[in-house]
């Protein structure tokens, strides 16, 4: 029979956790800033573009890094986060579901943006003439609309953010039932003697949790699908 | 009475459109690419003129000189679109009551139903825009500009994307909404055919500029457009 030790369902609880929170959190932002790109043009939008893109590209462990310097306890945004309400990420879960989200939110981003920008802007005019104010036409059909690639860049951001590693071991380290999530878990794992049946176990959990996330995202998009466009 | 004096430039087409409407259905009528849409859509509020002035019934909408500029949702403009624009997540009966809520107006459930028959709609309120005809699109579309109680209809090409037979089924409706509502209309085509039916009043459009007012007999010089 397949069981899990308390020290390995405790990676899986803290890696869905962190997944789940780093996504949610992330998704105000990435429909403002997926609007913003898709909709509006302004000065250093490029560049804004870029910036979001960075943790994409860049060595994860750059990011975790940068993540460090600035959001660490003494870092500049990190002491005001602290002092002021209360919130701490250095060497807690937090800090993981901090830098998943990061790694996550350019995936989340795009898919996003396409969907908004495949939305007929004449429909929003059309909302528009008929008494729907900028708030309105966003709430009741830009948002509606772009259903279908939130659910995706939910899935995407959320498999980013179960597997994510390099930024998160860089930034809160690896500290079983703080910070060790199920990749950096197994990791460990293969690092010491016997550990392989674990890692093993681990890794069969990895494989279940990513495959009910894109069966459940498949079935959800094909729902808000027909909801959408009518049977 | 409406009153429309704006120019505008888009790219190397510049539009310079001067003219008034008093009650009835004024036609913008002229070839294809004349600038017609781009008029109804600075009466709209969707596109900004570079200069000029758009008063309703002595309500300004738009004054360059004074910077006046309402937005679209406040000028109370009914607007039936060429290919009728409706909400594909929304079913009819949500699509026509959706001005509504966006106005904030109070639910009248006779004005309601005097609509939907009018436009012989009532059997497809639950169905979802994607299942309809396009005669019935665009009678859905009609629908939902009346319904927000509008001070002036803009229809652009509402048949256009129609074949005869559709034609045929929509313009009595549209002759009904002038006659029995009075509804007052600005409507933009280049069917000759159509607007002997429909105008009350002909402005006539041609690259960019106003190059008549009046009545039918502006109709024929661009007949030779139709061929």
């Amino acid at each position: 029979m397949f069981s899990l030790t308390p020290d390995e369902w405790t990676a899986v609880h803290l890696s869905l956790r962190i997944a789940i929170v780093a996504t949610l959190v992330a998704l105000p932002f990435g429909v403002a800033m997926a609007w913003l790109l898709a909709r509006k043009e302004f000065w250093g939008k490029t560049l804004l573009d870029g910036i979001v893109h960075l943790p994409l590209v860049l060595p994860p462990v750059v990011t975790g890094y940068l993540l460090l310097i600035w959001f660490g306890r003494r870092g500049p945004i990190g002491s005001f986060l602290a002092e002021t309400f209360g919130i701490v990420f250095s060497f807690r879960w937090t800090g993981a579901a901090l830098a998943c989200g990061v790694m996550g939110f350019p995936l989340l981003v795009r898919a996003i943006r396409l969907s908004i920008e495949a939305i007929d802007r004449k429909l929003e005019d059309a909302a528009s003439t008929l008494g729907a104010n900028r708030a309105f036409v966003f709430l009741t059909v830009t948002l509606p609309l772009s259903v279908p690639g939130i659910i995706a860049g939910m899935v995407l951001c959320f498999a980013k953010a179960l597997g994510e590693f390099g930024a998160t071991i860089t930034f809160v380290s690896n500290i079983p039932g703080e910070t060790q999530t199920i990749s950096a878990a197994i990791y460990t794992y293969t690092q010491i003697p016997n550990g392989d049946a674990a890692a093993g176990r681990l890794v069969i959990v990895a494989i279940v949790i990513s495959l009910v996330a894109l069966v459940a995202s498949e079935w959800l998009a094909r729902y808000a699908g027909t909801r959408l466009h009518g049977e | 009475m409406l009153v429309v004096d704006v120019e505008k430039r888009l790219g190397d087409f510049a539009i310079t459109a001067k003219f008034e409407a008093a009650a009835g259905a004024t036609s913008l009528f002229g070839p294809s690419g004349a600038g017609k849409t781009s008029i109804i859509n600075m009466i709209a509020g969707l596109i900004r003129p570079d200069r000029g002035r758009i008063l309703c019934d002595d309500r300004t909408v738009f004054d360059s000189s004074s910077g006046q500029d309402e937005p679209p949702h406040r000028r109370r403009f009914g607007y039936v679109f060429q290919d009728g624009r409706l909400f594909p997540h929304m079913t009819v009966a949500a699509n026509l009551d959706y001005g509504r809520r966006m106005r904030r107006l109070a639910r009248d459930e006779s004005e309601f139903r005097g609509i939907v028959d009018l436009l012989d709609i009532g059997h497809l309120l639950k169905r979802r825009p994607g299942k309809l005809s396009g005669g019935e699109r665009q009678r859905v579309a009609i629908g939902r500009a009346l319904l927000t109680k509008p001070d002036l209809l803009l229809l652009d090409e509402p048949l256009a994307s129609l074949d005869g037979a559709r034609k045929r089924e929509i313009l009595p409706y549209l002759l009904r909404l002038r006659d029995e509502l009075a509804m007052p209309m600005v409507y933009v085509s280049h069917h000759p055919g159509e607007l002997r039916r429909i105008a009350t009043t002909i402005v006539r459009v041609e690259e960019g500029r106003v190059t008549g007012v009046g009545g039918a007999e502006l109709l024929t010089i661009a007949d030779e457009d139709a061929l």
